[in-house]
Parts: C-alpha cells; sequence; structure tokens
C-alpha cells in the first residue's frame, strides 16, 4: 500500500480513537468520581457510614473490574444497541468502554481521596461545614493532583481498550493495526499504529504529569504529619478504638 | 461558658465482643468566661476526647455540654450527622489544631475564607475580613502565599485567624503549640493571651506540656485516664496542700541530706511573700534551717514562691515549728524522707491537713 493510500485511513482511525476514547474518559470520570467518594465516605469511620451500602458497592466495583474488557463488551451488547441502536462502530464502543471505565476509575478515586488528611475534614467540620462541603472544599481539590494522574492512567488504559473495541468493529487504530498489519501482512502499517498509539500515550502521560505536578508544586503538604485516614468525626467508634488500643 | 457534666465517651469496637475503651469518664468541667482554661494530661488521658466533645466533632455517650448557654448535645439530636442547628453553633467555636489543617492548595487568605464561604458572606465582606484578621495575627504581607511557604509557627497564627473568622466567643485549643519550637510556642502563646484579652475570648486549651498552662492559663485541670482529677484556678490550686499539678506547676527540688531529717515545701504568695519567716523560725524556736531549693516567679499571673527546706529531727520533734509556719499564713507541703524510711508517707487530701494543723495547734 502507498502512503497516499495508507494516510486517510491513518488519520480517520486515529481521530475514531480519540473520539471514543475522548467521551468515555468523559462518562467515567463523570461516573467514576461520585462512585470513588461514595466508596470513601460509606466506610468505616467516613462521613456516609453504611457498611451495607459500601459493601454493595465495592462488590459491584470487584466484579466490573475482574471482568476482561473483551467478555465486557461481548455482554454488554444488548445493552448497547439499546442505546446506541447499533453494536458496530465508535459510538457503540463508547457504551461499554465507559462501562468498564467507571469502576476502574472509582478505584483510583477511592485511593486518592483516602490520602487526604483527616484533620482537613475535621477542621471544615468545626466551622460547620456539611458533608457536601466537605466534599466540595476539601477532598476533591485536596486530592486534585492524584485525581488528574488516575486521569491520565485511566485515558492510557482506555487507548488499550479501544484497541481490543476494534477487533469487534469499532474502528480506530486498534482496528487498523488487526486488519491490515495482521490480517492482512502489513506488518509495516502496523508498525506505523503501534507508533501512533506509543506517541498519543506519552503526549497524554506527559499532559497529566506535567498538570499533576504544577497544581502539587503549588500545594505541598500543610501539616508534618498525614493522619490516618478520613474519620467519620460523629461516631470514629471503631477506628478510634483501632487508634487506641 | 463552657461547662460539661458528667461526660462520659466510650469507644466500642463494632463487632468485637465487649472490646470498649473509656476515653472520657463522667468529665465535669467549668470554663467562666473570658478565661484561659488549660486542661493537662499525659496522651491517652482523654484530653482529644474532651475537647472534641465541646463541639460534638465527637458525641459522648452521655452527659451535656453547654457552650454559651446553648446545650450543644440536645441540639445534636439522635443521629449521627450534624444537623444545622449543630452546624451553625460549631462556626460561632473556634478551634485551632495541633498539626494547623490548613488546605494546602488554598492561599493563606482563601483558607482564612473559608469559613466565611461556609457561612456564606459574600466576596468582599470575606476579603476584607480575611485581611483584617491575618493583620491582627500579624501575617498581613502573607495573605497570597501558600501553607507549604510558611514556618510552623507562621502556620498555627493562619489558623488561628481562620478560627476567629466567625466572630467565635470560645476558641478550643488542641495542642495548639506540641509541634512548635519552643520559641514559636512562647510567641503562639502570646497571642493567644493577646486575643483573650483583646476580644474578651474564652480560651479552652489542652496540652501536654506543664510550660504553657504556665505561661498563659487563668484555671487549669489534671486529666488521668478520663477523670480529672484536680481542677480550679491557678490560685486555688497552688493553694491545695498536695496538689500534683501545683507541684508541678511550680517544681522545687531538693532531697534530704539524711535521715532524722525533716523536709517541707512552704509555698507563699500574697503578702505572706514579703515576712522573714525564715529567720524568725530560727530565732523563735533556735533551730537550724537549710533551704534545699528555693524559686520564685509568675504563674498565671500570679506572684508565687516556692522553698524547700529542711529542719533538724524527724516530723514529731518539728511539729510546733511546722503549726508555727502555718499560723503565718503559709502553705506546708511534708515532703517524704527517702533517707528515712521510719517516717510514713503522707496520705494526701484535706483529711490529712486538718490532721496537721490539729497537731501544730498542740
Amino acid at each position: 500500500m502507498t502512503w497516499s493510500e495508507t494516510q486517510p485511513l491513518l488519520s480517520q482511525a486515529s481521530w475514531d480513537t480519540l473520539y471514543m476514547v475522548g467521551w468515555s474518559t468523559l462518562f467515567a470520570v463523570v461516573g467514576g468520581l461520585p462512585l470513588g467518594l461514595l466508596l470513601v465516605l460509606t466506610d468505616r469511620g467516613g462521613l456516609l457510614q453504611n457498611l451495607p451500602a459500601n459493601k454493595v458497592l465495592g462488590q459491584v466495583v470487584n466484579v466490573a473490574r475482574s471482568m476482561p474488557f473483551i467478555i465486557l463488551m461481548v455482554a454488554l451488547m444488548t445493552f448497547t444497541r439499546s442505546i446506541t441502536g447499533t453494536t458496530i462502530g465508535r459510538e457503540a464502543a463508547i457504551v461499554p468502554l465507559a462501562i468498564g471505565a467507571v469502576p476502574f476509575f472509582a478505584r483510583l478515586v477511592e485511593t486518592a481521596v483516602r490520602e487526604v488528611d483527616g484533620g482537613l475534614v475535621e477542621a471544615v467540620q468545626s466551622m460547620g461545614g456539611n458533608t457536601w462541603t466537605v466534599v466540595r472544599k476539601v477532598l476533591v481539590p485536596e486530592s486534585l493532583p492524584s485525581l488528574i494522574s488516575s486521569t491520565t492512567t485511566t485515558i492510557v488504559a482506555l487507548i488499550g481498550y479501544s484497541a481490543m473495541a476494534g477487533t469487534v468493529g469499532a474502528g480506530g487504530l486498534g482496528d487498523i493495526a488487526i486488519r491490515y498489519g495482521y490480517q492482512r501482512f502489513e506488518t509495516q502499517l502496523m508498525w506505523i499504529t503501534v507508533a501512533i498509539l506509543a506517541v498519543v500515550i506519552s503526549v497524554i502521560q506527559f499532559a497529566g504529569d506535567f498538570a499533576a505536578r504544577s497544581l502539587h508544586r503549588r500545594g505541598g503538604r500543610s501539616g508534618p504529619a498525614p493522619r490516618l485516614r478520613l474519620l467519620r468525626a460523629e461516631e470514629p467508634a471503631a477506628a478510634a478504638v483501632d487508634k487506641v488500643a | 461558658m463552657i461547662t460539661t457534666s458528667g461526660l462520659t465517651k466510650i469507644y466500642r469496637a463494632d463487632r468485637s465482643r465487649g472490646r470498649e475503651v473509656t476515653a472520657l469518664d463522667g468529665v465535669d468541667l467549668h470554663v467562666r468566661e473570658g478565661e484561659v482554661y488549660g486542661v493537662i494530661g499525659q496522651s491517652g488521658a482523654g484530653k482529644s476526647s474532651l475537647i472534641r466533645c465541646i463541639n460534638l466533632l465527637e458525641r459522648p455517650t452521655s452527659g451535656t455540654v453547654t457552650v454559651a448557654g446553648q446545650d450543644l448535645t440536645a441540639l445534636a439530636g439522635r443521629g449521627p450527622r450534624a444537623g444545622k442547628e449543630l452546624r451553625r453553633a460549631r462556626s460561632r467555636i473556634g478551634m485551632v489544631f495541633q498539626h494547623f489543617n490548613l488546605l494546602s492548595t488554598r492561599t493563606v487568605q482563601d483558607n482564612v475564607e473559608l469559613p466565611l464561604e461556609i457561612l456564606g458572606t459574600t466576596g468582599r465582606d470575606r476579603s476584607r475580613k480575611a485581611l483584617e484578621l491575618l493583620d491582627l495575627v500579624g501575617l498581613a504581607d502573607k495573605a497570597g502565599a501558600y501553607p507549604a511557604q510558611l514556618s510552623g509557627g507562621q502556620k498555627q497564627r493562619v489558623g488561628i485567624a481562620r478560627a476567629l473568622a466567625g466572630d467565635p466567643k470560645v476558641l478550643l485549643s488542641d495542642e495548639a503549640t506540641s509541634a512548635l519550637d519552643p520559641e514559636t510556642t512562647r510567641s503562639i502563646l502570646q497571642l493567644l493571651r493577646d486575643l483573650n484579652r483583646q476580644l474578651g475570648l474564652t480560651v479552652l486549651l489542652i496540652t501536654h506540656e506543664m510550660d504553657v498552662v504556665k505561661s498563659v492559663c487563668d484555671s487549669a485541670a489534671l486529666m488521668e485516664r478520663g477523670r480529672i482529677v484536680e481542677s480550679g484556678t491557678v490560685g486555688e490550686l497552688l493553694a491545695t496542700p498536695g496538689s500534683e499539678l501545683a507541684s508541678a506547676l511550680f517544681p522545687v527540688g531538693g532531697d534530704a541530706s539524711g535521715p532524722d531529717r525533716t523536709v517541707v515545701d512552704v509555698t507563699f504568695h500574697g503578702e505572706a511573700a514579703t515576712q522573714p519567716v525564715v529567720s524568725q523560725l530560727a530565732r523563735t524556736y533556735n533551730i537550724d534551717i537549710s533551704i534545699l531549693g528555693a524559686a520564685v516567679d509568675t504563674v498565671g499571673g500570679l506572684q508565687v514562691g516556692r522553698m524547700r527546706i529542711e529542719l533538724p529531727g524527724r516530723y514529731e520533734d518539728n511539729v510546733v515549728p511546722i503549726g508555727f509556719l502555718r499560723e503565718k499564713g503559709l502553705q506546708i507541703d511534708l515532703v517524704d524522707n527517702p533517707a528515712d524510711p521510719a517516717v510514713p508517707a503522707v496520705p494526701a487530701g484535706p483529711a490529712a491537713q486538718a490532721l496537721l494543723v490539729k497537731e501544730g495547734a498542740k
């Protein structure tokens, strides 16, 4: 194949990949951020402690995460068709990508939010803030550098997933690599797609790291010792006993 | 201003059988308006639980908390979450923390504005108030800095400015100086003292450092294993025989030079301080007195002197001279002489004092 033949193919595929990854990242953040916060808040010692709810959420996230993406994609086909009307094409691929990425991002959010110093939560409560204030003024802003890193990780993972989605008719760079590179022995074309993916991922990683680092440099820690983890001040029974014991 | 009665806090592990920790065991505390009240105790004594129960960051298991005439435990209701009423009450109680707890992603000014945002103050009023407060704590030039760029003492000043943003009548200080060096500790305590005087702020502070109590407190309480074992104004404490807090606040050292000696601590404050008691004692009873240790200092704004003296002979031989000192209005505490096992340990408390006074009068 000549360059004039492959060039439009590759640019369309790159655009398709970015389109799928862009939208599914958006959905992953919109869905995963509240889910991750709820995982922390409903846990033992959390501000909204609710252990049964926490167990259920945790299990749902675990099951979704343990499912290989390719299986998830197939399992969700009926659901995808009911939303987009088709199971083929980049729009259809966004549905399983987003659903696969939400629990992934939620776990990363959970880890990031747990790192926030419980003393800050206590401080805002002592000022008369409610749970929503704590989330808005403390948990999200203070974990923002980590949340940005988590988003970067999620985008990179989604690029990988989107290549898998390419194998079942979603289009994108993965689709090119499989159809032309693997099935038609166009090894050169396969390597070009790999190179494009490598460049895209490097740029995203670099941009994400840069954003996280510049936020971090501005902030830094406020206290010398990070306290345990987010304690719910109203009823810190178990956590406090552990601390005392 | 702050009253707790029968305050009890028991921590239970949810699932374990019978594993309980009693952090507070019936604490009755009374802090008067406009005073600086220090609660001192070792770690694990329940100080942190106590201060967190005052603004109900922790729910007491039983007992009541009243701040500025408002029964906070009644506002709290049954549910685990703080209702609107309780949150409004909390916003009128300032709190300062050991590790400052400043938001690292906000500038100093934005940190001070945070409580005002929660109160719903408008933008311009917020920044005016925040700058005023920063000026009050001496950090007007740091408004645009981030907490990470400040020293520990400066961070705590920001913490204090933030605590004052809601115009509180009461300030709770949770080991505010424990993470600071001695020099900075002094300046932060001085600031708390100034705010107490200028704004008529009632301050309840908890600490494990006796120096903190000594330099700023009007009253103090000693906590041990969830109970308050001694409390009162500094003057009252010093006048209490056998008071652990008084001797810790105002220590005098020195051991007896040998057996068959009586060692007593003489505490004088007020007019008794000016009398030449030692020479009078020596002349009247013709005994030789050695001074083992002595100090004069200001504790909680009171001029106090304390002296440890040694009299020859056992306690039985010295009942009369000791009675003489008591008549002069001095406070006498008998010290155990470790070199002399024959002297029984003096039982502490008012009963022992009454006994000694009676013997002295003979």
